[in-house]
């Protein structure tokens, strides 16, 4: 038994296929769905948590990656070098979770690495580089 | 009975000037009036700080030996404006170093452009300059390398042609892809709606007919002293205005200078704009010397009362058709999300009120402390909205 914690990438054109409960149906494997949402460009962003037999697990991989999903492991890590950041709020335009959003009182941007799915949307986005992907 | 701005600084000499900032002075006039406030309050303090695309700072390198009409010349790659004299040149916040993809590959990153060179020269860090000219009798050097610091260089002064803009757009996308613009990441379908300005900290919309800001009014400028220089480039006037005589569209700028030398990377950050561009984040904070009632009550204007456009950044701002989408308060920008016909559309900031507030506050602090003497200005700001109230 195997259990990895993946983020998928889904191109615009799959999202509403039924990509993910075939790897019930057909490939033995379980999963928990930690994050689902729909990114500015219309891009599906799904963070599973599966679990199943190794060699399973590796075909079922394979037949995501073969329908365009991408897959990533959810060990890179988003961090904020809170040095450079100028609470300026551009990333609450891009992030799609909760994970930076600004307390209204102090309107400072607050970065909470628990509801961090890593898209990386707000790496680029944010002016002064603050947000950083370490591996 | 008015005040003076002498007699203002006789009370900061004394340590009893009151000093409030454009937030707190809202609850003052709001418990006692403007015209007691106006009495008890001698300067209220403002801050903004945001991309602000017209800035740049110009340098005069000291000379080679031998000595170098420089023509050409680069800062960390970045190429700087040389067309003056021998070694005086000019870094632009936008320019982009060398061989920058720019957005070949679209979205475009710009790392690294005049704004992160300004900011790693007041940082105190090691640049690279590279000069080359064409050599004359009294300036043969031909090439020109060296690593310099900011304290190596003769004088160095922030010049900004254009800053702290009175009020600016709500923009929004209403095309079907994602846009990328100056004003951040739009997404389709009024996916989102982006604003940048401080509303009720901000220096020109707490002096909005420019009663007391003027040529030579001293202020803070990126974490050192600065001064305003003129009215900034696209100054207007003439727009539609609100209770408090502040304007509802982008209106008013200034010219600001001061030495680079006494700035703060904090207050002054090198941006990378997502398929846009470079650009450098300055903190601005004015004081405004209440000299009477009218001051101060337009110094307590409030982000309910403070009104920005929406406009369309897919179709109406390039074409340049002038169309407006709506109008909304600050208060409502900053609750996260904006009613626009129905839809609601959440908000986000490029200008960072923490950070304005934090300008207003050490001002506040410098004014408080007898470190900061308000000055008188040469000559008042063009204003069409008060030289008619005048004339
Ligand atoms: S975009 Fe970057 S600097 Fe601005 S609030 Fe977000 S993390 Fe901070
Ligand atoms: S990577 Fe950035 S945009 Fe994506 S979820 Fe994490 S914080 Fe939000």
């Amino acid at each position: 038994m195997v259990r990895h914690k993946v983020v998928l990438h889904f191109p615009h054109e799959q999202v509403d296929k039924p990509i993910v409960s075939k790897l019930v149906r057909d490939y033995n494997l379980d999963f928990n769905i930690l994050k689902a949402s729909i990114t500015p460009r219309e891009e599906g962003l799904l963070v599973l948590e599966i679990t199943g037999e190794d060699d399973d697990y590796q075909r079922g991989m394979d037949y995501i990656k073969s329908r365009g999903v991408s897959v990533q492991p959810l060990s890179q890590d988003i961090r904020r070098n809170d040095e450079r950041c100028t609470h300026c709020g551009a990333c609450l335009a891009v992030c799609p979770t909760d994970a930076l959003r600004a307390d209204r009182s102090t309107m400072e941007v607050l970065f909470d690495d628990e509801e961090c799915v890593a898209c990386e949307l707000c790496v680029k986005v944010c002016p002064p580089r603050a947000m950083e992907i370490h591996y | 009975m008015g005040k003076t701005i002498a007699e203002i600084n006789e009370r900061i000499k004394r340590g009893e000037a009151v000093v409030v900032t454009a937030e707190e002075v809202i609850g003052i006039v709001e418990e006692k009036g403007a015209e007691r406030a106006a009495q008890e309050v001698d300067v209220v303090t403002t801050g903004t700080f945001g991309p602000m695309c017209s800035s740049g700072a110009f340098i005069n390198l000291g000379h080679a030996q031998p000595r170098m009409k420089i023509h050409r010349a680069w800062l960390n790659e970045v190429p700087v404006f040389c067309g003056i004299a021998a070694v005086d040149i000019y870094i632009g916040a936008t320019e982009m170093a060398e061989h920058d993809p720019l957005n070949e590959v679209f979205p475009g990153e710009f790392r690294y452009g005049g704004g992160h060179l300004i900011e790693d020269l007041v940082a105190g860090k090691t640049v690279h300059l590279r000069a080359t000219s064409y050599g004359t009798d009294c300036y043969p050097n031909r090439a020109w390398e060296r690593d310099l610091t900011l304290a190596d260089v003769k004088e160095a002064w922030l010049f900004n042609p254009r800053n702290a803009y009175q009020n600016y757009n709500v923009a929004v996308n209403l095309s079907d892809r994602v846009i990328y613009t100056y004003m951040g990441v739009l997404r389709p379908n009024l996916g989102n709606a982006n604003y940048c300005s401080a509303g009720q900290l901000s220096p020109l919309l707490n002096d909005p007919l420019f009663r007391t800001i003027g040529i030579g009014t001293r202020i803070f400028l990126g974490g050192g002293i600065g001064y305003v220089a003129w009215h900034g480039t696209q100054h207007n006037t003439e727009v539609p205005r609100g209770p408090s005589g502040a304007p509802t569209r982008p209106a008013g700028t200034i010219s600001v200078i001061g030495d680079l030398k006494g700035m703060s990377p904090r207050y002054l950050t090198g941006y990378s704009i997502l398929g846009y561009g470079a650009s450098l984040a300055v903190g601005i904070g004015i004081p405004i010397p209440v000299l009477d009632e009218e001051v101060v009550r337009a110094a307590a204007v409030r982000d309910e009362e403070l009104v920005a456009a929406v406009v369309d950044y897919s179709h109406d701002y390039p074409q340049g058709t002038g169309k407006l989408l709506g109008e909304v308060t600050y208060a409502e920008l900053k609750s996260g999300s904006i009613n626009l016909d129905g839809k609601v559309v959440p908000t986000a900031p490029l200008s960072s009120y923490s950070r304005a507030r934090e300008i207003a506050e050490k001002l506040k602090d410098w004014i408080a402390q007898g470190r900061f003497l308000l000055s008188e200005p040469v000559e008042l700001l063009p204003c069409s909205a008060r030289e008619e109230e005048v004339g």
